[in-house]
């Protein structure tokens, strides 16, 4: 009996052994991990943020305890909610705003395909002359700041409403623009559409060039006219890449904060992003977050919306394959026409606003279009004087140096981290292939995609305005920028990385593994050279994309911590117009240098810059 | 310096799939081992779960005397310390590297000397006939010279065992050709034991000691080239291996010793069969004949595919398709008569149902 009992005592521990071995074993696969570390950092960069979100809309706050009877802090509560969908203010803080960010989504996407898609036309498939700079040229406005249209649209067309001081347009016509015109939804439209037509120029130029010509020719030789060809066979064909960048600009816009601010605020057209930062600016913590919930909640549908309907029409990008230089479209007596009117057109989203946001920087007294009033103060001008609130101009104020400073530090972070993310991302997902874990790192690291800027950022106050585990209250410091910087670059960072990693193939891995090479020595001599060319454009491409980067840092930034592009909006806040327009100029001259480096690189190139 | 191979009970699975299910056999020292059948049969997957790629989910792996894997005692050694050298398909040459450095890569992990790295260099590529090609890169390279490169790191590395998985599904037709000659010398010279996966039948029966036939993660015979071909396990095993394919014709046992198919009767010894079978004839085991013999078999010429050194005859009788072979060039044309002669021991008898070689008396 006794024997019995050692006998089944002994291979009960070695069956725990061997289960115990076997765990540990797979732990110390490399990739596994990976994988572990990258979801507990996910876990707390993107889950934890979104569940104290939640919570704080579900509970009482500080705030309410003082107006609310009966209201007891910490418990839970419907009553925010109650308060933004069906109370009596619920009309003016989510439904008008709701409604507007509709618009202006709705509207900039239109015609942002109106023009990306007429311009991508234009250079794959037409004898326009001039073809490859309008190329070049097409993606500029999309480099620039997302509020420098905006800004620009101001100083031309704004009228006495805000200020009140004449814009160009009443210098030069000597009549006040309209309302209508100079703020509200048709500026917001144009000049989102201007910026984010980016997006549908570089899909669908992709979409036609891959079409294969015969498929259209079989079409013309039986006999169809030019236009139905269009109309049916291309059309369809490049219905996939339509509708991706019909969703990249639907939700940018929707997440979009500088445009809508800037135009928005000075005729009260509030749009759901501003007044997350209106609610959350007075004190309105939960009401902000409600709104950014409904936001994140839009994106999610746009999104399954989209796979739903593209999900199986995707592999009409692989037809035809390489049938480039298709068939031509002959523009004839109308080739110099369409030439013109493209260059005029790039002069005008191009040119023409930083054009006009460095003469209103030259000029002393905002508004004023005498030659006398040409001055250099709001550059190098002294401190003290009457001019933006005493500050010394922008090329001698130490401010603005440390705000330099500040945008380069969090950028340079942001992209050094982002790289390195794609690296270990790209291992770990690439590796485990085919196991839950890798499938639940890749779909976690595809979360920060449906949240918009702005509500990233409430996300992140809603955080770490308490300490959290191992981390001190984080809010109001430099390190907050940077973590919610690198956490909304994930998606990015881990599609390239997997990209990168799946083209090294499995196989030259396992070549060293076999061996004998460490983990260690498998990253330094194989992995690393083999992505290096993807790590720097990865690296060079966020670094570009943080410094412009402003909805998702806005609500974040202190004076301590404020960056340039924070900085242009408290200036433009401020009535410091000038101000803000050489800051923004500054801000067009660093990601220009940068997008200059990242063109002398192979391998970068702005499509995969923009998150795809 | 050789080494066996022992696995045990082997299982794994994706998902819910077994690619390898409960796969036992034994590679003795210096052979020559095929893993041969269709792709998904799972011999990839057997040979990465020796190689230590994968981790299997139950079964036992030795080297020599050696444990290296145990679902049951949790033990699995790393690949570095299985002592073992791998060539991919797609030759995995590392692309940001010279051939040296590709070959000494290893080397440096091993802690060699430089003069010894040399050494190995200069001995390795003369192995595979690549002198002089040390700084070149991969990509200024045929494929058949890359696969020979990868060879070449291998065998600098000096493993006990060789893993070969596929390596010429990538080369021409020619040059695999040439480079299974030159495989088969350098198992001959380096006696060093090898697993070779392959789906292509004729390396398998050109190159082995030993086939170990698979499919659906099932071992389904192990066995000599000449015993695989003459008497395969199964049906699946033999309808797999030859070229033209083997003749598979329905019958009915009818009597000692003979077997009726369609409107004629073959002699074989039938073993304990008894009730319907599958006759299997490999189509060079029949003699053609064009004059009428009464031990023979009548047949109408249905096609004729010459080939050069050999032609390939379809013939048929009542709904009965045999295909026969014939060295050099035939006069046999089409619609002529002919008539075949079965001998009794080339024929192989199939339990209609399981599939399995009834196994003759004598």
């Amino acid at each position: 009996m006794a024997s019995l009992e050692t006998a089944m005592s002994r291979l009960f521990s070695r069956h725990w052994l061997a289960s115990a071995r076997r765990f540990i074993h797979w732990l110390s696969r490399p990739h596994v991990i990976l994988s572990l570390i990258m979801f507990v950092l996910m876990y707390y960069m993107i889950i934890i943020p979104l569940y104290r979100m939640l919570e704080t809309t579900l509970t009482w706050q500080m705030r309410d305890v003082a107006t609310v009877p009966g209201a007891e802090l910490g418990g839970l509560t419907l009553y925010h909610y109650a308060r933004m969908v069906t109370g009596a203010l619920s009309e003016i803080y989510l439904y008008t705003p709701l409604r507007h960010s509709l618009t202006i989504a709705t509207g900039a996407t239109v015609l942002a395909l109106a023009i990306g898609g007429s311009l991508a036309w234009l250079v794959v498939r037409t004898d326009m002359p001039g073809r490859n700079m309008v190329n070049q040229l097409a993606v500029i406005p999309y480099i620039m700041p997302s509020w420098t249209l905006a800004q620009a649209w101001v100083v031309f067309f704004k009228n006495r409403l805000s200020g009140g001081t004449p814009g160009v347009f009443e210098y030069l016509f000597g009549q006040s623009p309209p309302d209508w015109l100079a703020y509200g939804p048709v500026p917001i439209i144009i000049c989102s559409a201007l910026h984010y037509y980016t997006f549908f120029f570089l899909f669908v130029s992709a979409a036609l060039m891959s079409i294969d010509s015969s498929l259209e020719e079989s079409g013309e030789l039986m006999g169809a006219s030019r236009w139905r060809i269009l109309r049916k066979i291309t059309f369809p064909l490049v219905l996939p890449a339509i509708l991706s960048g019909f969703i990249m600009t639907f939700s940018k816009v929707m997440g979009t904060f500088g445009g809508p601010n800037i135009l928005g605020a000075p005729v009260r057209y509030y749009v759901v992003s501003t007044m997350i930062r209106g609610s959350i600016g007075v004190g309105d913590r939960a009401d902000g977050f409600v709104l950014a919930l409904v936001l994140i909640l839009l994106s999610l549908l746009i999104i399954t919306f989209n796979q739903r309907l593209i999900g199986t029409r995707k592999s009409y990008e692989t037809i035809g394959g390489r049938g480039f230089v298709a068939q031509v479209t002959k523009l004839r007596q109308w080739r110099k026409v369409f030439f013109v009117g493209v260059i005029i057109f790039q002069a005008l989203v191009i040119i023409v606003p930083i054009g006009l946001l460095v003469w209103s920087s030259l000029m002393l007294q905002d508004g004023n279009y005498s030659l006398s009033n040409l001055s250099l103060q709001h550059w190098i001008g002294e401190r003290g004087t009457i001019y933006n609130h005493g500050e010394p101009g922008v090329l001698l104020n130490p401010k603005i140096y440390k705000t330099a400073w500040n945008s380069i530090r969090l950028s340079l972070w942001t992209a050094l981290f982002t790289a390195l993310f794609g690296v270990l991302l790209g291992y770990a997902i690439v590796k485990g292939r085919g196991t839950r874990l890798s499938k639940l790192v890749e779909q976690l690291a595809f979360l920060p995609y449906v949240i918009p800027g702005i509500a990233f950022g409430a996300v992140y106050i809603a955080m770490f305005v308490k300490p959290l585990g191992p981390l001190p209250a984080l809010y109001g410091t430099f390190s907050l920028l940077v973590l919610v910087s690198i956490a909304d670059k994930i998606p990015y960072s881990s599609r390239s990385g997997v990209s990168a990693m799946m083209q090294v193939g499995r196989e030259l891995e396992e070549a060293a593994q076999i061996a004998g090479a460490s983990i260690w020595r498998r990253f330094k001599g194989i992995i690393l050279p083999l992505t290096s060319a993807g790590f720097v454009s990865g690296f060079l491409l966020t670094f570009i994309s943080v410094m412009r980067e402003l909805s998702l840092i806005i609500l974040l930034v202190t004076p301590d911590t404020q960056v340039l592009a924070s900085q242009t909006m408290f200036y433009i806040e401020n009535g410091d117009q000038q101000m803000a327009n050489i800051v923004i100029l500054i801000l067009i001259a660093l990601v220009s240098f940068g997008s200059f480096i990242i063109s002398r690189f192979r391998g970068g190139s702005l499509k995969k810059g923009l998150g795809m | 310096m050789a080494t066996s191979i022992t696995v045990k009970n082997l299982t794994k699975y994706f998902g819910d799939v077994k690619a390898v299910n409960d796969v036992s056999l034994t590679i003795e020292s210096g052979s020559f081992l095929t893993l041969l059948g269709p792709s998904g049969c799972g011999k990839t997957t057997l040979l990465r779960c020796i190689a230590g790629l994968e981790d299997p989910d139950g079964g036992e792996i030795y080297i020599g005397d050696k444990l290296i894997f145990s679902h049951t005692r949790g033990i699995s050694l790393p690949s570095a310390k299985r002592e073992l050298g791998l060539v991919f398909q797609n030759y995995a040459l590392w692309p940001h590297m010279k051939v040296e450095k590709n070959i000494t890569f290893a080397l440096e992990i091993q802690k060699l000397s430089k003069e010894e790295m040399q050494r190995r260099v200069k001995e390795t590529l003369a192995e595979v006939q690549m002198q002089g090609y040390e700084e070149r890169y991969p990509r200024e390279m045929s494929g058949g010279q890359q696969q020979r490169i990868a060879l070449a790191r291998m065998l600098a590395y000096r493993p006990k065992v060789f893993l070969m998985d596929e390596p010429l599904s990538n080369l021409d037709a020619r040059l695999r050709m040439d480079m299974r000659a030159e495989l088969k010398r350098l198992h001959h010279s380096s006696d060093a034991t090898t697993i070779y996966v392959t789906h292509d039948q004729v390396e398998a029966l050109t190159m082995s000691t030993r086939i170990a036939v698979m499919k659906d993660g099932i071992l389904q015979q192990l066995d000599t080239p000449d015993v695989v071909y003459h008497y395969p396990a199964n049906l699946f095993v033999a309808d797999f291996i030859g070229n033209p394919k083997v003749n598979l014709l329905n019958g009915v046992v009818i009597g000692d010793k003979c077997v009726r198919v369609g409107s004629f009767n073959l002699n074989v010894d039938t073993g304990n069969a008894s009730g319907e079978v599958v006759v299997a004839l490999r189509p060079e085991d029949a003699t053609i004949s064009t004059q009428p013999d009464p031990d023979a078999v009548e047949f109408n010429v249905y096609s004729v595919l010459p080939s050069g050194s050999e032609t390939t005859i379809v013939a048929s009788r009542d709904n009965v398709e045999i295909t026969v072979k014939e060295a050099g060039v035939s006069k046999i044309k089409m619609d002529d008569k002919i008539w075949l002669k079965f001998h009794p021991h080339a024929l192989n008898l199939y339990d209609k149902e399981s599939g399995d070689l009834i196994p003759y008396k004598n």
